[in-house]
């Protein structure tokens, strides 16, 4: 077991659930919801867990099984590894504070789980779809409640995709730095100059 | 040396040839056909190693790979075609000058293949109109070569006189390029995939 585990539950009490080694060796440790952020802080600035290695979800086919974030942690110095689990109820909102301030890479691994499974990441600097494109309505498609092939009909799908600019897939963020700004059509830039950008339709 | 070749020639008689307009247009354009690839997955692999020097398209006059869709005749889709993909090939379709044909690599780009799932094009020719189906997963680099050979046989029985050939059908009102029944129909699952649930 990963001495760090004995440390965060001797500094956050009951905040910290079950813990275990997983079959690969891994110390894996549950995390309210609630105290998440703090602890993150903590393994950052005292257990020197400087990277950020993924950042998952996983929701089990079991309705009652929580919705698992999963945060794989390491110590470059130490070569500690630590697997972090905030649990969140699937019939509730899933939402869990955003970790960008600790590691900022977590930005578009937060992002593919927001776009995968809807988790919401409070403080988020830029939370929109990474995968699917941003006007994409079907919903979440990792979630255990969505149709393998789309809610949607096969025509409704391919109307919806050939509707979509192939430009639309970038934000007007990213098109604006791109080194082709300059050569972008004239009602682009004058989109871009609004600030426009493509909003994410809410589904169901 | 031009003495000769001059005697030769005027030796001929009669000195002159007859052909279709047709046959010498079609016989051109079938063995200069510009190749312009949508390389999106393991097909482009085998469609990299079809123009590499082992198989070498470059004997069908495929010569140069036109790597922009304004100096291309053949459009060849090889591997399968996320949704997030279909505009791209759509546009690149519609920038394509005329006369243009379109080669479907493999089971993916010609049905969906193994991925029947809420991500995929189930064939592109529910985006784009398909002129040869090349099938295999991937197809061997003889096998895309077959297929371009069978795109030759076609071009030469094409017409000139028939205009209708070279007519762009872009998107209709719908924003689609069949009947949304259509696509649903050969959208089906099929194979392995009527055991998958439809579920919610």
């Amino acid at each position: 077991m990963n001495p760090s585990v004995d440390t965060l539950r001797a500094t956050f009490g009951t905040a910290i659930g079950r813990s275990s080694v997983t079959r690969d060796g891994v110390s894996t440790v549950d995390v309210a919801c609630a105290q998440a952020l703090k602890v993150f802080e903590f393994l950052r600035s005292s257990e020197h867990y400087d990277y950020l290695v993924d950042l998952t979800a996983v929701e089990y086919r079991d309705p009652e099984r929580p919705l698992e974030v999963v945060y794989l942690l390491r110590s470059l110095q130490g070569g500690a590894e630590l697997r972090v689990k905030v649990l969140l109820d699937v019939r509730q909102e899933l939402a869990v504070d955003s970790v960008v301030g600790v590691w900022a890479g977590a930005n578009w691994l937060e992002r593919e789980v927001f776009d995968m499974f809807g988790v919401q990441f409070r403080g988020h600097p830029d939370l929109r779809r990474i995968l699917m494109w941003e006007t994409y309505a079907e919903g979440h498609p990792l979630r255990k409640d969505f149709p393998l092939r789309g809610r949607f009909s096969r025509a409704e799908q391919v109307r919806q995709a050939l509707a979509g600019h192939p430009e639309a897939h970038y934000s007007m963020e990213e098109l604006s730095f791109a080194d082709a700004h300059h050569d972008l059509p004239a009602d682009m830039r004058e989109r871009l100059r609004r600030g426009e950008r493509g909003t994410i339709p809410h589904s169901e | 040396m031009k003495h000769v070749a001059t005697e030769t020639v005027t030796g001929q008689n009669p000195n002159w040839l007859l052909a279709k307009l047709d046959d010498l247009v079609n016989w051109a354009r079938a063995n200069s056909l510009w190749p312009m690839p949508f390389g999106t997955a393991c097909c482009a692999i085998e469609f990299m190693a079809t123009a590499a020097s082992r198989f070498d398209f470059a004997r069908f006059g495929m010569e140069r790979q036109a790597f922009s869709p304004r100096q291309a005749d053949v459009l060849i889709c090889a591997g399968r075609l996320p949704f997030k993909l279909a505009p791209v090939i759509r546009r690149v379709y519609d920038q394509m000058p005329q006369p243009k044909w379109v080669i479907s690599m493999g089971a993916c780009a010609s049905s969906g293949g193994i991925f029947d799932n809420y991500a995929m094009v189930q064939g592109i020719d529910t985006i784009v109109p398909v002129d040869v189906y090349v099938p295999g997963c991937p197809p061997r680099p003889e096998g895309l070569l077959y297929g371009v050979l069978l795109l030759h046989k076609k071009i030469k029985g094409e017409s000139l006189a028939d205009r209708a050939l070279r007519d762009e059908h872009p998107l209709d009102d719908t924003g689609l390029r069949l009947p949304p029944d259509t696509i649903d129909e050969i959208s089906e699952p099929f194979g392995n995939s009527v055991h998958q649930f439809r579920s919610a």
